[in-house]
């Protein structure tokens, strides 16, 4: 593990460290990430990613921010989003799904069961014999999505499916300089 | 305005804002140009009182500005740190209350809960989601109506039964399962005279009564809420 | 739908005929209807609508508001359990429990189209001196339940014996007086206050009554000759005076027993306002739980026309006349508020109206009305005959006259107790035969929860205010619990009109029940504490406004009853977070460990 407190910028100020991960979402905010395009070199200045899509770093180490993407809809989720939690000083819920369940949570007015069944036993076309598969190695599904605060604590949200890059930049740069974040009109969308 | 008229003013946050006798202090405040937040007061409509959002502070008491008669030298207080909370605070109350995915929702970037949402800097639930199951009413061939999103503002009530003369909507039920009702046998809004030309049909200020085969004519992004904050907008309809 | 329609066991025409065709009786017309029919089918809907010239949606809105009407099906036998707290005191849960067992129903379920039993809870049937106390078919009351009489009735339901025939000790009422003073102990002669106000005439009953500094029982205390001038004062033709007998605050029967055995003295007081006030219409709100006391209640009021006291030209004088109608409710405690209950006597949604306009400048159907409770009438009559000085020099110098107080819970002797104000808490556990006490709530869940170190407080406008409820709680108790019940009752009854109340209630019970299960952690209190404050802050009538008040009066003086059920710093989950797994476990059989999930991570 790399201790980012040794790590200083010209500035004097302590480098931060970064985890992100996408838990009941598309990848789309992370996709919306990327979209700073040339920040993204601004960003690796100040700070260093940890856990992330990006690294493909298999276990978090103790970090800054920890940025949430998508919402709980396996118990996978919610072990990675404890994990984040215990890992990450500012953790945020980043876009519609892991701010209120979005697309994801359109499920839930359904009986999992059913729609379990349906899927994989009672949908035309299927082999003989299908069951519901019950691997191990599988992550079981929740009876009903969930939006990550009910879970755990959430220092911020930051809005939007997905939040823009400016959006992005924008919280990121007022996080990292310790101001509260605010998106203010035209960043701040649900849509 | 004529001078002696002048003397009819009471202040908000600082300004002077004239009024005519009747008006309330939301009424007058809309009619100024000035924005007060507000979801279930429409200035063609007699005030509701239910929202809460439009909720002032006049001396020691916290009232709906939508229901507060306005009186000469009546001190208002509305953008304050206090009542910024208290409004998110309610509006956190409308949205985890219904299922609000604004990502699938035609009305998005026209919807007045959303517009009012972001002008309190909302940018989550705080709350636990609801998750209720409510229904969607398809069946009329021209209006879809998705109560998902109703945030039984009563608006579409006053509409039809006041201007289109129909009582198309009511409300039913009590308590945290208040919900919107159809006048019909059947429940179903095809088994009523509503048209999409109702003045009921345009009014509802999220995204419950919506026409059908009309999406993304206007782009995300460019709507009416998205060009300008809703404290800017014009007052009325979408 | 069953096969035959159960509409056909009933004409809804002699209903509607037999109110007028008038839209206003709608409550009253759904209510009979019901009785009849057991449930409110929609064909009924649909004819009452027809008939009364409104549409269906707006019938259907108004059935559907009030607890005691049915959009669908529910037992032949309804059965509901009082679920006060002082209910449960007495194991009303372990009775419910019971009686579902024996009959083989879930509570609050109904099965099927024509259920022959449905048993479920409803709030404060006003019995609490003599519970757990039920309500059958909205009509009748059981008393004293015991697990025999349970047993009992469960047989009966079983051999369809109708209530009627059920044994009449069982839905004895007794009028328990444990303490008279003035009001309970000599009422009046029928007729002599009348009598002594036709000699003063309408302005010096007026005067006399604003000298007496009688103030409102209902709880908000306003100056009953006050609030009479004003509306005598106010523009428009027409007054009305309205009784308002639906004691919903839980723990509260004291009007119960005023109407049982002083109804003459509470007709006297309405006929001596409406003689101050120039009323011709006289209505007594009477809660649906209350509907036994129907039938004696109109026989008084027969009586009393009968000997000239109501109708027209009562004692003789000539343009003085007034009458009085009975309407009952159909179980909403948010009609007690008297703007609800104006809406409600109207026939429409008992949801409180925006003021002002005030009552008392326009009130049912516009007109000028005076909203008074059972027990100020019962005091107007007293005053009138004895005079506003005699009055005025019991009690204290801002709160004047008695009190009458509904005691119950852990004490020996529970009942009516009447006390000039500023008797002390103390006294009256003294006398009521308390021990061990930890708690009195004092005025219902929406008044004060006082503690040990307050007992030698009274009661007083001016100290602790009451609206007649006196529940005791005993050292055995948990406050916490107390405080949920009362959560829960608010959230049964907010009537759903405004934001804060309709969410911010469900939400207070969401938390409360997750303290109760275990999973509460200091961000709960902090989000109810948050919730009170956004309910006072914002709703829109006293209902929402005192929701956190069980909460905020028990956190403060038994925090301890809430600490003990914090089980981290941390966040826990509103939800059980294994059961959130069971589905697909079921569906796939899993039960390795990957197949669960802790509360806490």
């Amino acid at each position: 593990m790399n201790p980012s407190a040794s790590l200083k910028l010209p500035d004097g100020r302590r480098r931060l460290r970064l985890a992100t991960t996408s838990l009941a979402g598309c990848f789309g905010c992370h996709m919306s990430f990327l979209d700073i395009d040339e920040r993204l070199l601004m960003l690796i200045e100040r700070v260093d990613f940890d856990r992330s899509p990006f690294t493909d770093f298999k276990k978090i180490g103790h970090c800054d921010i920890g940025l949430v993407e998508g919402g709980l809809c396996s118990v996978e989720n919610v072990q990675v989003l404890r994990e984040f939690r215990a890992h990450c000083r500012t953790l945020v819920a980043v876009g519609a799904c892991a701010i209120n369940g979005g697309l994801p949570a359109q499920r839930n007015h359904l009986d999992l069961g059913q729609i379990l069944a349906e899927v994989y036993r009672e949908r035309p076309g299927l082999a003989p014999g299908s069951a519901v598969p019950d691997d191990p190695e599988l992550p079981l599904l929740l009876n009903r999505v969930h939006p990550i605060h009910e879970v755990v604590q959430v220092d911020y949200f930051l809005p939007g499916c997905p939040p823009s890059a400016d959006a992005i930049w924008s919280f990121l740069n007022d996080l990292m300089d310790g101001r509260t974040p605010h998106l203010g009109h035209g960043l701040i969308r649900y849509d | 305005m004529s001078s002696a008229d002048a003397a009819d003013v009471f202040h908000l946050d600082g300004h002077d804002v004239p009024f005519t006798t009747g008006e309330t202090v939301l009424a007058a405040t809309s009619r100024a140009g000035r924005y007060i937040p507000h979801l279930c007061w429409h200035p063609d409509f007699a005030p509701h009182g239910s929202c809460r959002v439009c909720t002032v502070r006049v001396g020691a008491r916290l009232v709906p500005a939508c229901t507060l008669p306005a009186a000469t030298g009546l001190v208002v207080e509305s953008d304050t740190a206090e009542l910024r909370h208290l409004r998110l605070r309610l509006l956190q109350l409308l949205f985890v209350e219904g299922n609000h995915f604004c990502p699938s929702c035609e009305k998005s970037g026209d919807c007045q809960l959303q517009a009012t949402a972001y002008a309190v800097d909302m940018t989550g639930p705080h709350f636990e989601e609801f998750y209720p199951a409510r229904p969607v009413d398809a069946s009329h061939p021209d209006i879809l109506l998705d109560l998902n999103r109703c945030i039984l503002c009563s608006l579409c009530v006053r509409a039809s039964r006041e201007v289109d003369g129909k009582s198309v909507f009511a409300l039913g039920g009590h308590g945290i399962d208040t919900h919107l009702l159809i006048d019909s046998p059947s429940g179903r809004l095809v088994d009523t005279d509503f048209a999409p030309t109702d003045r009921a049909a345009s009014i509802c200020p999220v995204g419950v009564i919506l026409p059908k085969r009309r999406g993304f004519a206007v782009p995300i992004g460019e709507r009416r809420f998205d060009q300008q904050p809703i404290s800017a907008a014009e007052e009325g309809d979408p | 739908m069953p096969a035959t329609s159960p509409i056909s066991r009933c004409d809804p025409q002699a209903v509607i005929i037999r109110h007028g065709s008038d839209p206003h009786a709608l409550v009253q017309i759904l209510r009979e209807l019901q009785a009849e029919l057991g449930w409110l089918p929609r064909e009924a809907l649909t004819r009452v609508a027809t008939a009364l010239g409104l549409t269906l949606a707006e019938v259907e809105g108004v059935a559907g508001f009030y607890r005691f009407l049915h959009l669908r099906p529910v037992g032949r036998y309804r059965v509901l359990f009082s679920d006060n707290i002082t209910d449960r005191m007495l194991g009303s849960e372990a009775l419910l429990q019971a009686l579902c067992r024996q009959l083989g129903v879930v509570p609050g379920a109904i099965v099927g189209d024509d259920p022959l039993v449905s048993v479920d809870r409803c709030s404060c049937t006003g019995l609490c001196d003599q519970g757990p106390a039920l309500l059958v078919n909205h009509h009748q009351v059981v008393t004293r339940l015991d697990a025999t009489r349970v047993a009992q009735m469960a047989e009966l339901i079983r051999t369809r014996v109708p209530v009627p025939a059920w044994p009449a000790e069982w839905s004895l009422v007794e009028d328990r007086i444990e303490r008279a003073d003035v009001l309970l102990a000599s009422p009046p002669a029928q007729g002599a206050a009348l009598a002594a106000a036709i000699a003063r005439g309408p302005q010096g009953l007026l005067v006399e009554i604003e000298r007496s500094g009688l103030r409102g029982r209902g709880g908000a205390g306003f100056g009953t000759g006050r609030k009479w001038a004003l509306c005598r004062k106010a523009a428009g033709t027409g007054r009305v005076v309205v009784c308002n007998a639906d004691e919903g605050e839980p723990g509260t029967f004291k009007d119960r027993v005023l109407l049982s055995r002083h109804a003459d003295a509470v007709f006297e007081g309405m006929t001596l306002a409406a003689f101050a006030i120039g009323a011709r219409t006289g209505f007594v709100y009477l809660r649906g739980e209350y509907r036994f006391l129907l039938e004696q209640l109109e026989a008084v009021l027969q009586q009393r026309r009968a000997a000239g006291l109501l109708g027209s030209s009562i004692c003789g004088v000539a343009g003085f006349d007034f009458d009085i109608v009975i309407h009952l409710g159909a179980g909403a405690y948010v009609c007690g508020e008297e703007s609800s209950l104006l809406e409600s006597l109207e026939g429409k949604r008992g949801n409180p109206r925006v003021r002002p306009p005030y009552p008392t400048e326009s009130g049912y159907l516009g007109q000028p009305t005076i909203v008074n409770n059972v027990e100020t009438f019962c005091a107007v009559t007293a005053i009138t005959l004895r005079g506003a000085a005699w009055w005025a020099a019991i009690g204290t110098a801002q709160s004047s006259g008695t009190r009458i107080h509904s005691v119950s819970g852990d004490c020996a002797r529970p009942g009516l107790y009447e006390y000039p104000f500023g008797t002390s808490i103390r006294r009256i556990l003294e006398d009521c035969g308390a021990a061990d006490t930890q708690a009195v709530q004092v005025g219902g869940p929406s008044g004060v929860c006082v503690a040990v170190n307050e007992f030698d407080r009274s009661i007083a406008f001016e100290d602790v205010p009451s609206a007649g409820a006196f529940m005791v709680f005993d050292r055995q108790r948990d406050m916490f619990e107390v405080a949920r019940s009362f959560t829960h009752f608010f959230a049964h009854e907010s009537c759903g009109f405004c934001t804060p109340c309709r969410v911010g209630t469900a939400l207070l019970v969401r938390r409360m029940d997750k303290l109760a299960a275990g999973h509460g952690s200091p961000h709960d209190l902090d989000a109810l504490f948050e919730i009170d404050r956004l309910l006072r802050g914002s709703s829109h009538c006293g209902l929402g406004a005192t929701a956190g008040n069980p909460l905020r009066e028990t956190f403060n003086r038994f925090r301890p009853a809430y600490e003990r059920r914090l089980r981290s710093l941390h966040l826990i989950p509103g939800f059980d977070l294994d059961a959130e797994v069971s589905i697909a476990r079921q569906v796939t059989g899993r039960d390795d460990p990957a197949a669960h999930l802790e509360q806490q991570g």
